[in-house]
């Protein structure tokens, strides 16, 4: 089959030698995919399609970036005022960052519905909290750069975290800024890891999809593929539908980027950073907010931090705490319940993470915390045992297709 | 009863999700605002058509020239930008060599020379000390951002210029303080700034201090964001071709889609 798949020779004489283009041509082109797969799929490339415009954006950025507490601030206007279409690269890539992060929790939670994280897909989920956190790493650092107050104010308060630390953690702060406060060492930094902690990013991608196309995606009804009468080439089809998606998703990033490019930031950020005023409110950017409420839920500055970064850790050994085999929520009717809960209770977490930790706030951060944990420390080990699941089907291409042909796909692919 | 309650809940649950997210949506995205009430002003630059009003941003740059610059700076402005509010280049020539800039000689010593329209905003004070140092400690901020740096901008700073009003009786204001209905905390140091006919329009418009503070605020939304105007109107295009580009892709799907969809 690969002699004759190429008909332009160059590409035939260099894929023969590094058979790049018959890589490409298997895991793009045909790749077999469950031919039921809904929207929510397309979060995955959506995911894929911002972090590259993240990269690209960030890169001419960079060009026009000074990374110096005395002058970060100005060189960002500069970009803004006087760098050509600045203003466009500028707000494309920090409202990038919340749609990246939008996406991204969309696929995280189409992930938790649909039963993604079970065999024998476990390293492929994992790989996804990895990116997730160097996401956040990311995001963190890059807020930083502006040097506005919120850049400084935020730096403070989250690096300060690792004071909690029993014993070491007051030199660890010290050894993170650089110094004996967040200022030029710590802003240099940052940059510096704000670039290189992006191409891991890629890295850690790139070991997702291999383990992605190791078994295929997981599919709305969440049983395994039994054979080519349940699967569609990734091309045309998803590749079109994934196309689609994509315009959706930029027609409203444009719409953000274009009409309303600070709603989503903080209007204390273009006030440049000064060590010796504090803003009234010191709040994270929106994404890290449910985060945030957890970190202030906790009574205990160490506990909170431990609570905060447990909330990511329990994400890791999620496969392993949810006992049931069944993957697809369609079939588990309790578990949708909570599913729902679980989702309604980040988004509460993330609304009192932007209100002042003081009186009823601090109370239902706790019990919203509490859910958290309870979700998935004791619901997800226990529910199997007390859950009936619906009967499964027998395969992808019953419930789907009701006198759909196996090689109808392909048959109509090849015709054209 | 219960179980049975429970499972009559998935269908609505979605339904119930969306609408508290709906409803809590407000309440996310203005937590972070003020807890004062001023009132909300009509503004040409409002909305996705928005744009700059030439003739009262002009009148605004009037406002802050004889009014504001006496204490607060706008250094991230450059002379030459005067250009994008409709004035020609002789105008800006003439209107920048009023300040004087330092510069250093062929001999090295620190003289002083007419700002060039390439020249930034001159500043009030040589720095932030000397700026807190004249006004009581108090820092008259920087204007060139200042109406992206408020929560909802131009609403609040048009209602701050127009908030001197008499303390009421239990409220005290000590000496160099001022009581203005609409600042954070009701004492803020910058002394009442506008009164009638406080500036001469060149184009005859009574100068009330409620026009003053709407020119002025006019002048200073195009500072924050001199891009505005391009921004919406590139973003028009922009909208229109991905729509475009959605309908297409979509039609493309359904054609693609339909031997697996009808088979």
């Amino acid at each position: 089959m690969s002699k004759s798949k190429f008909k332009n020779p160059v590409v035939k004489w260099i894929d023969h030698r590094l058979p790049v283009f018959s890589f490409m041509d298997h895991e793009l082109n045909h790749y077999p995919t469950p031919k039921n797969l809904n929207y929510f799929w397309n979060f995955g490339s959506l995911a894929g399609f911002a972090l590259v415009t993240m990269i690209v954006t960030g890169i001419v950025l960079s060009m026009n970036y000074t990374a110096h507490v005395d002058y970060a601030f100005d060189s960002v206007e500069r970009i803004m005022r006087d760098v050509n279409h600045g203003w466009l690269i500028r707000y494309i890539h920090m409202n990038g960052a919340s749609f990246f992060f939008i996406v991204v929790y969309i696929h995280i939670f189409r992930g938790l519905y649909y039963g993604s994280y079970k065999a024998p897909r476990e390293l492929l989920w994992i790989l996804g909290v990895l990116i997730l956190l160097l996401m956040m790493a990311t995001a963190f650092m890059g807020y930083v750069l502006p040097w506005g107050q919120m850049s400084f104010w935020g730096a403070t308060v989250i690096t300060n975290l690792f004071s909690a630390i029993p014993v070491v953690g007051e030199s660890i702060v010290t050894w993170l800024w650089g110094g004996f406060s967040v200022d030029n060492s710590t802003l240099n930094r940052f940059f510096s890891l704000h670039f290189v902690l992006p191409f891991v990013i890629v890295g850690v991608v790139i070991l997702h999809l291999v383990a992605l196309h190791r078994f295929g995606s997981n599919n709305p009804i969440g049983i395994d593929v039994k054979g080519t009468q349940d699967t569609i080439p990734f091309s045309p089809y998803y590749t079109i539908k994934d196309l689609f998606g994509l315009s959706v998703f930029l027609s409203l990033f444009a719409a953000a980027v274009f009409f309303f490019p600070n709603f989503m930031g903080h209007p204390d950020n273009y006030i440049e950073a000064n060590p010796m005023v504090t803003p009234a409110h010191i709040v994270p950017e929106w994404y890290f907010l449910p985060f945030y409420a957890i970190l202030r839920a906790i009574p205990d500055k160490l506990g909170g931090v431990l609570f905060m970064f447990g909330a990511i850790a329990v994400l890791f050994v999620l496969p392993w705490l949810d006992r049931s085999p069944v993957r697809s929520s369609q079939f588990r009717p309790i578990f949708k319940i909570f599913f729902w809960i679980l989702l309604l209770d980040c988004i509460l977490l993330g609304y009192l993470g932007a209100m002042p930790a003081e009186g009823i706030y601090v109370t239902l951060s706790r019990i919203a915390t509490a859910y958290y944990f309870f979700h998935f420390l004791v619901l997800f080990p226990l529910l199997p045992y007390i859950e009936k699941t619906k009967p499964l089907p027998i395969s992808i291409s019953e419930p789907v297709l009701s006198g759909g042909s196996t090689a109808s796909a392909f048959a109509a692919r090849e015709k054209k | 009863m219960l179980i049975r309650f429970l499972k009559s809940f998935p269908s609505i649950s979605y339904k119930l999700f969306l609408l508290i997210v709906f409803l809590l949506t407000p309440f996310v995205a203005f937590s972070a605002g003020e807890k004062i009430d001023y009132p909300k002003q009509k503004w040409s630059f409002s909305g996705i058509t928005g744009t700059f009003d030439r003739a009262s941003q002009q009148r605004g740059l009037q406002v802050y020239k004889e009014v504001c610059s006496g204490c607060h700076g706008l250094r991230l402005l450059a002379y030459r930008n005067l250009k994008a509010i409709g004035y020609n280049d002789d105008e800006i020539k003439a209107f920048a060599s009023e300040n004087n800039v330092n510069t250093i000689n062929d001999e090295g010593e620190i003289v002083e020379r007419p700002a060039r329209p390439s020249d930034r905003f001159v500043s009030p004070y040589p720095n932030d000390k000397a700026a807190r140092a004249a006004n009581g400690g108090a820092y008259p901020p920087d204007l060139s951002l200042i109406v992206k740096a408020r929560p909802d901008g131009a609403n609040y700073l048009h209602a701050l210029l127009t908030g001197y009003v008499d303390a009421p009786a239990e409220k005290k204001v000590p000496d160099g303080m001022y009581y203005n209905k609409y600042y954070s905390g009701n004492l803020i140091g910058m002394p009442q700034p506008l009164y009638d006919d406080g500036v001469e329009y060149a184009d005859g418009t009574k100068a009330t201090p409620e026009q003053m503070a709407k020119d002025v605020t006019a002048f200073l939304a195009w500072a924050s964001e001199p891009e505005m105007e391009d921004r919406k109107r590139l973003g028009i295009s922009v909208i229109l071709f991905l729509l475009l580009l959605t309908l297409l892709s979509y039609f493309a799907m359904k054609q693609i889609w339909a031997p697996i969809k009808n088979k």
